[in-house]
């Protein structure tokens, strides 16, 4: 597990673009460029197996987002269909958690859609519960 | 939220056999630690059987071994053998739905969603691992 780097972009677009049949590169572009500095706050880690990119995750740090106090969220990760239930998906959460405990905060949190069973069923794996949050949503067209 | 009791015991059933896979356990001792008659428990674990949850071991001191993959049956898998999240209740005759009892439904469904997803997503070895994690085993 490693920051990302400029030259890891293309793979990670093409993981994501496999996993979601969607090829966005102007949005992996930009957040490259917002969470790959290394910043303390923010962390964009790729599993590089050494032969080429397995995975990525994405999450920073939040200050008092709801009343609720700092805490690590993740809102991206995703690891190559053919490199799944090699644990790669287990390590890079470990990873951006370490980082999360370095940056001083205690809980990680994550927002998945209710019909994704199987990454919500991958974060479950990895002990996480229903947060103390409700999300909410209306239709304003 | 409240599930039947059949179904409370199949999922506590289903945990005790993907907690000792390879291994037999007989439906008495498996009665006897939930407090519920073998005759009672033996018909939810065939319900478990006929859905290849666990196979049935014969002869002396027989009973059930785990035959599904905890890592891929989810508490949905199992709540889905004895009773609908979600279902629609039953409706006498076709009359039209109230105002009131329309705007419930939509809350009632938001609840049932919600927990479908939770159950969907949680297998059997997720929830053993919890066990272990909270020292409640």
């Amino acid at each position: 597990m490693r920051g990302v780097r400029p030259g890891d972009l293309a793979q990670v677009i093409e993981i994501d673009a496999v996993v979601t049949g969607l090829r966005k590169p102007a949005y992996w572009a930009d957040l490259l460029r917002r969470y790959g500095r290394g910043r303390r706050s923010r962390f964009f880690l790729v599993a590089d197996s050494g032969r080429r990119i397995e995975g990525f995750v994405i999450g920073e740090v939040r200050d008092w987002e709801f009343g609720s106090p700092p805490c690590g969220w993740v809102f991206a990760i995703s690891v190559r269909p053919g490199a799944r239930l090699a644990g790669v998906g287990t390590r890079l959460l470990e990873a951006i958690i370490a980082g999360f405990r370095r940056a001083g905060v205690k809980t990680v949190r994550t927002l998945l859609a209710r019909d994704n069973h199987l990454v919500l069923a991958f974060f479950r794996s990895q002990g996480m519960m229903a947060a103390p949050v409700i999300p909410l949503e209306k239709d304003i067209e | 939220m409240r599930l039947q009791k059949n179904t409370r015991l199949a999922l506590c059933g289903a945990l005790e056999f993907a907690a000792r896979p390879g291994r037999h356990l007989s439906v008495a001792e498996v009665a006897r630690r939930y407090r519920v008659s073998p005759h009672h428990l033996a018909k939810v674990l065939r319900a478990l059987g006929r859905a290849g949850l666990l196979d049935a071991v014969r002869g002396v001191g027989g009973g059930y071994r785990f035959a599904g993959n905890a890592k891929r049956v989810t508490l949905m898998d199992v709540v889905a053998l004895f009773e609908g999240v979600g279902a629609p209740a039953p409706r006498r005759g076709a009359r039209v739905r109230a105002p009131a009892e329309r705007a419930l439904d939509l809350v009632l469904a938001e609840i049932d969603e919600t927990a479908r997803a939770t159950f969907s997503s949680i297998t059997l070895e997720t929830l053993l691992k919890l066990i272990a994690r909270r020292g409640l085993g």
